[in-house]
C-alpha cells in the first residue's frame, strides 16, 4: 500500500527534526503506519533491532481496555532513521517505549511518539537514550494526550541523551496535552557528556578510555531496555547496541 | 621503587607543587602529612596522571619507568594504585564488571592471560571477607548509594583485587568510624606489607597511623616535603600543630 500523503515538511511538527531531503527519497514508497490492535487483556511485545532500508518504521496500534503494547528499538545504522507510534490506550491499558538512538557521522535519527490515553486508568512508560557522535542528529519527541474522561492516567516519559563530540546534536520535546484533572504526567530530559570524573576513576583501575567510554555508554543505554520482560530479547538488543556503540567514539 | 626529584605541579596555572623530593624504596610505608592546601592531593592526581594537572618540571621514576609519560591506565598496569579521597560513583556499571575487566585490561597489557569468572569472583570474595564487605555490594553499580565508609573500604576491595606494587592512598581513612578505620587498616597491612611493594598513605590525622605503622613521616608544606622523621613525627605534629614542627 502506498502512502497516498503528501509529502511532510518541517512546518509540521512531527517532522520538525527530520531529514527531509532523504524522506523524499522514500516517501512514494513508503507504506503507511502498520495498523496493530491489542485485543482487551492481551500483550504484544515487538522489537526492532534494525530499520528497513527506507529507514522509517511507522506504528498505530490500539491498545485495548487492560491490554498492553510494549516496542523496545533501537534506531541507528541510517542515514535517515525514524520509528514513529501512535499508541491509542483503552481503560487501563499499558503503553511501553523503550528506545535507544545511536548516531554517528551526519545521520539524523528519531523517535516520535504520540500517546493518548483516551480512557481512565491507563498507563505509560517511555524511555529513551540517545548516544550521538560526530555530527549526527537525534531526537526524540514525545506527545502525551489525556482524555477529558481518561482520570488516573500515569504517564511518564524520561529522554536521556549523551554527546560524545561538540557538532552532535540531541533534541528532546516531551509534550503534554491534558484536560483531565486527576492524572500524573511526569516527564524528564537532560543533554550531557561522559562524566569525566568517572571516566579517570576507572583508567586509574587499568580501564583503557576506549573499554572505560563502551562500559558507560552501555550502563546508560541499558535504561532503556530494563522494560523489557524476555531476558533473552533483552540481552539480544543489548548485544546488538554494544556492537554499535563500539562503532562510535 | 619511586623516585621524585624536584616536582613542580600546576593546576588551573596555580603552582602547587613546588620541587618536591621523595624517594620510597620497596617494602616501606610512608605518610605524607600537612595542613589544608598544601599540596597532598595533588601529589596523588600528579601520581596518578588526572587531567588538569600540569607537571611543569622535575621527575617521578616508578620502576625505572618515567611515571610521567604514561597514561593513567598504563600507570595502573605498570602497579600503581590511587586510593581516591572521593571515589566516584558509576551507575549501572557492577562493581565486578567494572573490577574484572580493569583487571583483565591490566594483565593484558602485562601479556598475561584473562581470569576466567570463576577466578575472578573467588578472588573478589576473598578480598571483600579481607575487608569485611557483603559480596551483594560488590555486585552493585560501582559505589551507588554506598555511605563514605563503605566507598572507602570498596577502595581497599578493589586493591585487594588489583595488587598493586605500590599504593598511595588519598585520606582513605577520612569518613571512616573507628570500627571501619580498624578495619582499614587490617586491609592496607594484609594487602601491601610486603618486601616487595610501598605504600604512600595521605592523610591529615594519627588516627591511621596507629593501625598501619609508617616507617617514615613527612610533612608537606607549600609545595614541598619540609621536614621527613620516623613514626614519632606524626605524634608530634598531632600534639604541636603544623606550624610549630615545620617552621
Amino acid at each position: 500500500m502506498t502512502a497516498l500523503a503528501p509529502l511532510p515538511t518541517r512546518k509540521s511538527e512531527a517532522w520538525r527534526y527530520a531529514d527531509i531531503a532523504a524522506l523524499t527519497r522514500v516517501w512514494d514508497d513508503l507504506a503507511a503506519p502498520e495498523e496493530i490492535a491489542v485485543p482487551a487483556g492481551e500483550s504484544r511485545a515487538m522489537i526492532i533491532d534494525t530499520l528497513p532500508p527506507s529507514g522509517i518504521v511507522r506504528f498505530d496500534v490500539t491498545v485495548g481496555d487492560s491490554a498492553t503494547f510494549a516496542l523496545h528499538a533501537l534506531v541507528a545504522n541510517a542515514d535517515y532513521g525514524r520509528v514513529e507510534i501512535r499508541a491509542t490506550l483503552g481503560r487501563g491499558a499499558h503503553f511501553e517505549l523503550g528506545g535507544a538512538i545511536l548516531g554517528n557521522g551526519d545521520q539524523t535519527l528519531e523517535i516520535v511518539t504520540e500517546t493518548i490515553h483516551a480512557a481512565p486508568n491507563g498507563t505509560s512508560n517511555q524511555v529513551v537514550r540517545q548516544v550521538l557522535a560526530g555530527k549526527a542528529t537525534g531526537t526524540y519527541m514525545g506527545k502525551v494526550a489525556v482524555a477529558r474522561d481518561a482520570q488516573k492516567t500515569d504517564a511518564a516519559q524520561s529522554v536521556k541523551a549523551m554527546l560524545l563530540a561538540p557538532g552532535a546534536t540531541a533534541n528532546a520535546k516531551p509534550e503534554l496535552e491534558i484536560y483531565a484533572d486527576d492524572v500524573k504526567c511526569a516527564h524528564g530530559a537532560t543533554v550531557g557528556e561522559l562524566d569525566k570524573a568517572a571516566l579517570f576513576y576507572m583508567a586509574s583501575r587499568g580501564l583503557p578510555p576506549e573499554v572505560a567510554q563502551r562500559l558507560m555508554l552501555q550502563a546508560f543505554i541499558a535504561d532503556a531496555f530494563v522494560g523489557m520482560g524476555d531476558d533473552a530479547a533483552r540481552e539480544a538488543i543489548e548485544a546488538k547496541a554494544l556492537g554499535i556503540l563500539e562503532g562510535l567514539a | 621503587m619511586l623516585k621524585i626529584t624536584n616536582l613542580h605541579a600546576t593546576v588551573a596555572d596555580k603552582p602547587i607543587l613546588k620541587g618536591l623530593d621523595l624517594a620510597i624504596n620497596a617494602g616501606e610505608i610512608h605518610a605524607i602529612m600537612g595542613p589544608n592546601g598544601a599540596g597532598k592531593s595533588t601529589l596523588a592526581n600528579v601520581l596518578g596522571g588526572r587531567p588538569g594537572y600540569e607537571v611543569t618540571d622535575g621527575s617521578a621514576i616508578f620502576d625505572g619507568q618515567d611515571l610521567l609519560d604514561l597514561d593513567p591506565h598504563a600507570r595502573a598496569a605498570a602497579g600503581l594504585f590511587l586510593g581516591f579521597q572521593y571515589p566516584v560513583e558509576i551507575p549501572g556499571v557492577s562493581n565486578v564488571q567494572f573490577l574484572r575487566e580493569s583487571l583483565n585490561a591490566q594483565r593484558g597489557s602485562r601479556g598475561e592471560a584473562p581470569l576466567s569468572g570463576g577466578d575472578f569472583l573467588r578472588l573478589a570474595k576473598e578480598k571483600a571477607a579481607l575487608l569485611k564487605m557483603d559480596m551483594d555490594m560488590l555486585k552493585r553499580p560501582v559505589n551507588v548509594g554506598f555511605s563514605g565508609g563503605e566507598k572507602k573500604r570498596n577502595e581497599m576491595v578493589q586493591m585487594g583485587i588489583l595488587d598493586p606494587k605500590l599504593a598511595i592512598l588519598d585520606e582513605t581513612d577520612s569518613g571512616l568510624d573507628i570500627d571501619a578505620l580498624r578495619t582499614v587498616g587490617a586491609g592496607i597491612n594484609a594487602i601491601m606489607r610486603s618486601p616487595d611493594k610501598a605504600v604512600l598513605l595521605i592523610t591529615h590525622y594519627q588516627r591511621l597511623l596507629d593501625y598501619v605503622k609508617p616507617d617514615f613521616v613527612h610533612v608537606l608544606a607549600d609545595g614541598r616535603i619540609v621536614k621527613t622523621g620516623g613514626p614519632e613525627l606524626a605524634h608530634q605534629l598531632e600534639e604541636e600543630g603544623y606550624e610549630a614542627v615545620a617552621a
